[in-house]
């Protein structure tokens, strides 16, 4: 069964192809069945090659299967090739097993959408994609997917292309996410020049073998990050994915919290060799981390839009992920990539049922009191809000607390810092969110509450089990102070992940920085409690007493109006000027004007055809005398 | 193989154009049929071509010759592996031209049908003629029915458009004659032989102020056709004003003639001008590349804006093929090709919309998606396909450039990288205004999704871009052989010429692989 493992990605492929070609025949229900049933298969193959892969041990922990030579040309050779080693098994597992739920969900979700067969194609494209990315064994390959998926979430967030928002931020993700990409594409071009090939596994020997010096490592790792930064929305091209949320919410569960956006990560993570050469980039990435994760934090505190909270939420997740990779701890920044996939994804798919029980309404300020009328959606919530938290025993808090603790351990204090402050807001607009949408007085609009009501099975059975998998995911990855050997995720990633020199800290400091990040999450969620539950006028006050603060935040610090202005309207503006006073006026203007002179001195010399015969043989003559002289002299 | 293949891929519209002036001009369905298919047949045997190709060597395949007019003037083609699939590209693109024109072109069909067809065998004969006179005479004849195409069939300012185009490449076509005599003349003086034949001027070795006007006399000309900066203004007027086909064609392979022309005459026969010309060349290439792009961005009529967007793209390619080495110049013959299906069947989309609502202006639309499904889903894999998306034929001409352009210059290949950012932004803002958002102008409501003559225009390209997207190498490996010749020959040209300065000849004939008739 492992020599087929490459066919993990083409289920969705084919489902997705069968649909384009004969989606308008089939009934609503074999669309629904098919759609997850591919997905599903791809689960089932990647589970056997997980177990194959286990069971082979460490001599064997690379798969390989090369298709066929993709692009021949002179030195330019690629192949078509994948690979699976146990970070690629992480990341199949989890997009699949995501995905499948998420397909499930959509069943319920999509059920009145008039373009129910375009979503499932988009969605099986976009596995397809995900897949191709986490699996491909060379650079360029890997580029495919990660185009792939940017072409997938345009199209999906401008999914209801008549809204022209949605339009909008369709466009937007995807020209913010090329010029990612541009810089992305330039590391993948000094790679391949100087390695002679973007084989993962000829990448890492150039490594090793010392091809790369260290100043090309740090010029290779920055570029590659800027790719980073645009997928996985980091400072400064985090703008897109906020506006990302006029997609379809199983979407923004799928694509813009559990899997795509950690494709930055991902990249990371696999090209972890050449970053160990270079602690410049790899400062850059945590220090981009760490402000990413704090910066987008203060955002969602004071916004409304329950997406877009959830919005902010993952874009400052990922600078923890971020902070991760960039302090050398891989592992565990994967390894928090592997939790938020669960819980952000519950907790989007719970907004989701929640927007769906509301009919569509987004304001969480016009919400309250939910709790008794969606227990089976109430309840999933509460337990992804706790995980995110970062509260003990459920996954987020694993995983989180590993991150921070390297960065403390490698001496990032001040990302550390920014980690622990990100933390407490993390659990404040998390319990503020909960609180307001689910307890407190109801403020629902009365027509919404007439009809609101409880989201199928359909959609509540894959938020039972998401909230399941928040809650045990983590106890794979052990904190050390637990014992090194109960560290199994890490164990398990070794073969891929070089063992950075782990500056080892006591037991004590671990005990203590356990305790900090415990404490905070606490009360971050008691100020909530405070705000929201006991003393409901305190945020009305504070608004008052720092009008400026709470503008700035509410208004997202103005970062897409001073883009606006700084970039994309002085292009624009100054094209125009360019087009109407250089193209048309100067250079068209050049060719026009020597037009008119061929024409006017046509007409000049049109007055020496005098249709007078002594005058042409005056002329002839002047002529004969000019060749005549200039032959002779 | 004894049949005159290339000939009859040549001449078979010529001769369809012939047969049409017998049949009465209003049996305009009669007419349109047997046109196209013709030009359907044109395709299917030129078809042979590839099958046949031996892809190991770079001599010129399917080579005939015969005596003509004498003193040189040869009847004298064949292909190789730069020109093979300029041909197909012509051939395949060709009847979908004529099917895209089937509603569109109401008065004149007739004529219409013929100066299409007369337009192909010129097309055709410019890529195959090895013969330098030859060459010409399908060169300038390809120019009168393109005068009448925009002339007669086009837009409000069709008379200024086309005078334009047809002054712009006038001036370059002159010089051009003016530079071919002169070699002409050399080559007699040098050997005391007549000769146009393209492989004998390539083994001369010219004095380097010689090579360096005649280079420019040919490089104006073929950069004119490119169009490449600043030679650019006549483009977005002649496709403005052109009616759909010839837009088409245009775009799809008039254009490609100026790059091909200095592949294939300008850089292998001046050598040494062209690499003082580099640098330059290369600055403009960039501009244009950038400068495009930003045009396209403001245009508020969708063909200029695909206008502008063939400047950016053939400045890449112009940049690519200016490289030298053998990813950048495989991948801009790759990139001419798909800029021959994407822009073309981006002008074919425009087209569609301008049959339903007569007017190009981006503002008048918005929300067509909704009432144009089909349309739009061939409208974005277009679209997609010109942005470069990996998984589609863009990519891998796009990838191959800019590679080949990173290895000569890594500063070059950093700034031209901007056109991934640009040409996703304006192709996916007009999409936005234009497909997407709400229907505002009420006539968009009376839109009628693509009939079944429509569906069938964009299967064949949409099937090939994502076939060559996937499969490159049954392109690049017919390519190669060709390009790497044409490289050796530039490099060893160079080399000869750094030993000939020292014996301070003029001319000298170096009697290379090939031989004087």
């Amino acid at each position: 069964m492992t020599d087929f493992f490459w066919l993990i990605p083409f289920f969705p492929l084919v489902s997705a192809i069968l649909f384009v070609i004969f989606g308008r025949r089939f009934p609503k229900k074999y669309v629904s069945f098919q759609a997850c049933f591919a997905v599903l298969a791809s689960f089932m193959l990647a589970a056997i090659s997980f177990f194959s892969l286990l069971n082979a041990g460490p001599s064997h922990s690379l798969l390989e299967k090369n298709l066929f030579s993709w692009i021949d040309a002179g030195s330019f050779k690629v192949n078509l090739s994948f690979q699976f080693d146990s970070l690629t098994a992480v990341m199949v597992l989890v997009v699949s097993l995501v995905a499948f739920l998420i397909h499930v969900y959509s069943i319920g979700y999509m059920s009145e959408d008039k373009s129910y067969t375009r979503y499932f194609t988009y969605l099986n494209l976009f596995v397809f994609s995900m897949l191709v990315l986490v699996m491909a064994s060379n650079l360029v390959l890997m580029f495919v997917g990660w185009e792939g998926v940017g072409l997938c979430s345009y199209l999906l967030i401008g999914f209801w292309f008549e809204k022209h928002s949605a339009a909008n931020a369709g466009k937007k993700a995807f020209i913010v996410n090329r010029i990612g990409d541009a810089g992305f594409l330039i590391g993948l071009l000094f790679i391949f020049v100087h390695v002679g090939s973007t084989e993962f596994s000829a990448i890492n020997e150039a490594v090793l073998g010392g091809v790369l010096t260290p100043a090309l490592a740090t010029l290779i790792g920055i570029l590659l990050f800027i790719g980073a930064t645009g997928k996985s929305a980091q400072l400064p091209l985090y703008i897109w994915l906020p506006d990302a949320m006029e997609g379809p919410t199983p979407v923004s569960a799928l694509i813009h919290a559990a899997t795509m956006v950690t494709a930055g990560v991902y990249m990371v993570a696999r090209m972890n060799l050449l970053y160990s050469m270079s602690l410049t980039a790899s400062n850059i990435i945590a220090v981009v981390g760490g402000l990413t994760a704090l910066f987008a934090a203060t955002m969602a505190l004071t916004q409304n839009d329950i997406k877009r909270i959830l919005a902010y939420s993952t874009i400052s997740q990922l600078g923890y992920m971020f902070i991760g990779c960039g302090v050398g701890a891989y592992a565990a920044g994967i390894f928090h990539l592997y939790t938020h996939a669960f819980f952000k994804s519950l907790l989007f798919l719970a907004a989701g049922s929640v927007i769906h029980a509301l009919s569509g309404e987004l304001n969480v300020q016009k919400m309250g009191g939910l709790r008794k009328y969606l227990p089976r959606t109430y309840y999933p919530f509460l337990i992804g809000a706790i995980a995110i938290a970062g509260i003990p025993f459920f996954s987020g808090f694993f995983s989180k607390d590993a991150i921070l603790t390297h960065a403390f351990a490698q001496g990032q204090y001040i990302v550390w810092a920014m980690g622990i402050l990100g933390a407490v807001m993390t659990a404040f607009y998390m319990f503020r969110l909960i609180f307001l949408t689910f307890h407190g007085k109801e403020r629902l609009e009365p027509d919404v509450k007439k009809h609101i009501h409880e989201s199928p099975p359909i959609m509540t059975i894959p938020l039972a089990i998401l909230a399941f998998f928040s809650i045990i995911a983590g106890y794979i990855g052990l904190p050390a102070v637990v014992g090194k050997k109960y560290n199994w995720f890490g164990h398990f990633l070794d073969p891929v992940i070089l063992s950075s020199h782990e500056a080892h800290i006591s037991m004590g400091t671990e005990w203590f920085l356990i305790l900090i990040s415990v404490a905070v999450s606490i009360a971050g969620i008691f100020i909530a409690y405070i705000f929201y539950i006991r003393k409901t006028q305190i945020p009305s006050t504070l608004v008052k007493k720092f009008p400026f603060i709470y503008k700035l935040l509410y208004n997202k610090y103005y970062v897409d109006e001073a883009y606006n202005a700084v970039f994309v309207n002085p292009m624009i503006r100054g094209s125009e000027i360019i087009y109407d006073d250089f193209d048309l006026k100067i250079i068209d203007g050049a060719v026009n004007g020597s037009a008119k002179t061929a024409a006017w001195s046509g007409k000049l010399l049109s007055r020496f055809q005098t249709g007078f015969l002594k005058d042409y043989a005056l002329i002839f003559l002047l002529g004969a005398i000019l060749v005549i002289g200039f032959l002779l002299f | 193989m004894n049949i005159p293949i290339i000939s009859i891929i040549t001449f078979l519209p010529l001769a369809c154009a012939l047969l049409l002036i017998f049949i009465p001009k209003d049996k305009e369905n009669t007419l349109r049929t047997i046109a196209f298919i013709i030009t359907l047949l044109t395709f299917v045997i030129s078809l042979t071509l590839y099958f046949n190709f031996d892809s190991s060597t770079a001599d010129p395949q399917f080579v005939e010759k015969a005596s003509w007019i004498g003193y040189g003037i040869n009847y004298h083609v064949g292909i190789d592996g730069i020109s093979l699939f300029m041909v197909l590209l012509t051939t395949f693109l060709m009847p979908i031209v004529l099917l895209s024109s089937w509603s569109y072109i109401k008065n004149r069909v007739k004529e219409y049908l013929i100066f299409m067809l007369i337009l192909q065998t010129g097309m055709i004969g410019v890529f195959v003629s090895f013969n330098l006179f030859l060459f010409y005479v399908f060169w300038e004849a390809m120019l009168i029915p393109m005068y009448f195409l925009i002339g007669v069939w086009g837009g409000k300012r069709r008379i200024y458009a086309t005078v334009k185009f047809v002054l712009f490449t006038m001036f370059g076509s002159l010089l051009m004659l003016v530079a071919i005599f002169f070699l002409y003349s050399i080559f007699y003086k040098a050997t005391g032989t007549y000769s146009f034949n393209i492989f004998d001027f390539q083994n001369m070795i010219l004095n380097p102020n010689i090579q360096m006007w005649l280079f420019l006399a040919f490089g104006i000309a073929f950069a004119i056709k490119v169009p490449m900066f600043p030679f650019h203004t006549w483009l977005p007027d002649a496709h403005v004003e052109a009616p759909t086909g010839g837009s088409f064609i245009l775009a799809a392979v008039l254009i490609k003639m100026g790059t091909y022309g200095f592949l294939r005459f300008a850089m292998p026969m001046f050598p040494d001008a062209l690499h003082k010309a580099l640098p330059y060349l290369a600055v403009l290439c960039l501009i244009g590349i950038i400068y495009g792009g930003l045009m396209a961005l403001i245009q508020k009529d969708v063909k200029a804006l695909v206008a502008y967007s063939s400047v950016s793209h053939m400045g890449l390619i112009m940049l690519a093929v200016f490289a030298l080495n053998i990813e950048a110049m495989e991948g801009a013959i790759y990139q001419m090709l798909n800029h021959g299906l994407s822009t073309g069947a981006l002008f074919m989309c425009v087209g569609i919309l301008y049959e339903r609502s007569h007017t190009r202006l981006i503002k008048d639309f918005g929300g067509v998606s909704k009432q144009m499904p089909v349309f739009s889903a061939f409208f974005m894999i277009v679209m997609l396909s010109s942005v470069g998306l990996p998984g589609l034929n863009g990519f891998i001409g796009e990838i191959l450039c800019i590679f080949g352009i990173f290895k000569s210059n890594h500063l070059l290949a950093i700034l031209a990288v901007s056109t991934i950012i640009l040409s996703a932004a304006y192709l996916l803002w007009m999409f936005q205004r234009v497909m997407q958002g709400p229907i505002t102008n009420k006539n968009i409501l009376s839109f009628k999704d693509l009939n079944r003559r429509e569906i069938i225009q964009f299967i064949p390209i949409i099937v090939m871009m994502f076939w060559m997207g996937i499969f490159p190498n049954t392109f690049l490996h017919k390519i190669d052989a060709s390009v790497t010749h044409l490289l050796n020959q530039i490099k060893k040209r160079e080399v000869i010429f750094a030993q000939a300065k020292n014996q301070n000849k003029p001319v000298i004939y170096d009697e290379g692989e090939e031989e004087l008739q």
